[in-house]
């Protein structure tokens, strides 16, 4: 037995719609084999990790809490790979953006004004552009691989990270706690409803996703970045430029990265601490990957990649099983999600050997 | 003397599970195949060869659980790489996701327990030579198994008439094609090969380099690996080079924060990170070079028309 792809003559647009889909459902049917493998009952546990959350009003400001960060990361990530530039180094331009959003708050912390919120966000975002741009730098200067440089930064960052949490930074009236001043109410990003704790980040991501499916779809900028992300050659004909490219997708990836890092401490941590993300900057992969790089398919994906945390937190109080099974979710998830993509540019064919041979032989 | 002895020693431990998984990177690279699942490989085969050795005892069970665990793992990557031609970045991220998911949820068990140390091979009558015996002949078997594999496999790439084949494939996979090479299967055993090296190595950090479970403790190693065959432009002996040079760095750090030098920790733990960027631009900023010994075919997908 064997599997042999044929090309389609053009993309197929209905396995565009359903392999995502599909990936959803192989995702939810392993995960039910894997939690009968852990001695739950499949249905139940299932029903706790992805039905119950969505039944309370604090879960589903939750959930609005986790996909702010993911879908904000994700839509920076989308142009990022449409145009062929692998950063996956934004958990670390997320950590960069809430460490340079949180020097007013932190350095000044006795000034309040309704400036210093919207200064915080700029700086946050250009935190995490800058912190992108040392990759472009090395890419563009160097040819140097912006993979693993973009990778090692984020160690980097969290290593940087912790010493500013645990040493200039550390708030001296905190028992010794590893964390830094709270922010005044000033500079915490508001409430959007009084039901409970969604923020304002989920409106910047929500406008960031809109923004950049207009600019991809409209813009000269977005018809540049799938040109030569198709083929670099024929966007240098077209007199595109590819280094500028790379500065461009990375710095605009960082950008939302860190914006997404300064709203995620401003707006539900309220303070700088050793960690400030359970690996948004990872898991925003897969939630583009799952939107199909299309910003409007990141919104949807967004929430359900949140719904993995969620889930994973509350599987652990009520069914009791590790809260590492949302890694594994979204693990199994990507991958799904990358085998079911196959569908959209192959047909694939199960070929039995047997008949394989008599085919040839009547031929 | 005796305090330089333990240095070496300990650069020695440092270095060789990166050896070791950059040699299978390596293979399956020049095969044409870019698996950034390294990280996730290693780890998995750190809790499996763990947990083996923890039920029958025998850190040598333990060793060949970690192969397995990394080999198999590698199966799902080259399955979605090879046969169904998905992007082999994503799925390499997604192998290292999965396996840093699955080996935190199956290693819950197994936190805190006590491991079993493997015990050093001495080797008669070499262990005895001044300096350099006890270091090079009272090794455990990783050490041993990593120089065994650079020369294997530098053997294998450049004087066998297989290895060719596989250089070949991973050059031009269309003309191997062509000339009736077996492309895919190439491809699926170098990705297995280098699993199992991931594994391999990931065995070795459980049982030898901290011999217990910590939930993320390949901490990277398996994305330094990945820069190291970079580094080596894809040459065995020089990956064992650049190898030593990491595992100086890493030792190096962990013994200036030892003695209180008056850079905070963290600046120091994030030495090796910075010094595999420093090193990917020295070795990057010539691009003639590099394009002259990066394996043509790397990271692209291969169809065979019918």
């Amino acid at each position: 037995m064997r599997i042999e792809l044929e090309r389609r003559s053009r993309q197929s647009s209905l396995f565009a719609i359903v392999s995502p889909l599909l990936a959803l459902a192989l995702t939810v049917f392993f995960g039910g084999i894997m939690f009968a493998m852990l001695g739950k009952d499949p249905v139940s546990a299932l029903f706790s990790f992805f039905i119950e959350p969505l039944l309370e009003v604090w879960s589903l400001h939750e959930l609005a809490v986790k996909a702010a960060p993911l879908i904000l990361i994700a839509v920076g990530l989308s142009v990022c790979y449409r145009s062929n530039n692998w950063n996956i180094g934004a958990e670390g331009q997320f950590i960069v953006g809430a460490i340079v959003g949180s020097i007013l708050p932190i350095t000044f912390y006795e000034w309040n004004s309704p400036l210093l919120l919207p200064m915080m966000i700029v700086m946050g975002a250009i935190g995490g552009a800058a912190y992108g741009a040392i990759p472009a730098l090395l890419k563009t200067r160097f040819n140097t691989n912006e993979i693993l440089t973009s990778l090692m930064l984020v160690y980097i960052a969290q290593l940087f990270l912790d010493w500013l949490t645990r040493g200039v930074w550390k708030d001296p009236a905190g028992y010794n706690f590893p964390q830094s001043r709270s922010f005044v109410s000033e500079a915490v990003l508001p409430e959007i409803l009084s039901s409970g704790r969604a923020h304002l980040g989920i409106i910047f991501a929500l406008i960031a996703a809109v923004a950049v499916w207009f600019m991809m779809r409209y813009t000269l900028k977005g018809f540049q970045v799938v040109v030569l992300g198709q083929s670099e050659r024929a966007g240098r004909f077209a007199g595109f430029s590819s280094r500028k490219m790379v500065w461009f997708s990375m710095m605009f990836s960082g950008a939302l990265a860190g914006l997404a890092g300064i709203s995620e401490v401003s707006g539900s941590i309220g303070h700088l601490q050793p960690t400030i993300s359970p690996g948004y900057g990872f898991t925003a992969i897969i939630v583009a990957f799952l939107g199909r790089l299309n910003p409007l398919g990141i919104i949807a994906s967004g929430f359900v990649l949140a719904l993995t945390y969620l889930g994973g937190e509350g599987a652990q109080l009520s069914i009791g099983v590790s809260d590492k099974v949302t890694r594994v979710f979204q693990g199994l998830l990507l991958f799904f999600v990358l085998s079911c993509d196959t569908l959209i540019l192959y047909k694939v064919r199960i070929v039995f050997d047997r008949a394989r041979n008599a085919a040839t032989k009547r031929a | 003397m005796i305090m330089f002895e333990a240095i070496l020693l300990t650069v020695i431990t440092a270095s060789t599970p990166l050896v070791i998984a950059a040699m299978g990177e390596l293979v399956a690279e020049r095969s044409g195949v870019l698996n950034l699942g390294v990280e996730g490989m290693m780890i998995i085969g750190a809790v499996c060869a763990f947990i083996a050795t923890n039920l029958t005892g025998s850190p040598y069970v333990g060793v060949l659980a970690g192969i397995a665990t990394g080999a198999a793992f590698s199966l799902l990557f080259g399955f979605l790489t090879l046969t169904l031609v998905a992007n082999q970045v994503a799925t390499g991220l997604a192998l290292t996701i999965l396996g840093l998911g699955v080996s935190g949820m199956i290693g819950e068990s197994v936190v805190g327990v006590p491991g079993v140390k493997m015990q050093p091979i001495v080797i008669p009558l070499l262990s005895d030579i001044a300096v350099i015996g006890p270091i090079l002949f009272a090794q455990d078997l990783f050490f041993y198994l990593s120089i065994l594999l650079v020369a294997g496999v530098n053997w294998y790439l450049f004087k066998s008439r297989s290895g060719l084949k596989l250089r070949a494939i991973g050059d031009s996979h269309g003309s191997a094609h062509t000339l009736g090479l077996p492309v895919i299967r190439t491809r699926y055993l170098a990705v297995m090969f280098g699993g199992a090296c991931a594994g391999l190595a990931g065995a070795q950090l459980s049982l030898v380099y901290t011999p217990q479970w910590v939930e993320n403790m390949s901490a990277g190693r398996g994305w330094i690996a990945l820069a190291l065959v970079v580094f080596a432009a894809w040459r065995p002996w020089r990956v064992l080079a650049g190898g030593y040079l990491f595992g100086a760095v890493t030792i190096g750090q962990l013994h200036a924060q030892a003695l209180g030098i008056g850079l905070p920790s963290q600046f120091l733990s994030a030495l090796p990170y910075a010094a595999t960027i420093v090193v990917l631009i020295i070795i990057s900023h010539n691009r003639r070079t590099t394009l002259i010994n990066t394996p043509a075919c790397l990271g692209k997908p291969f169809v065979p028309d019918r």
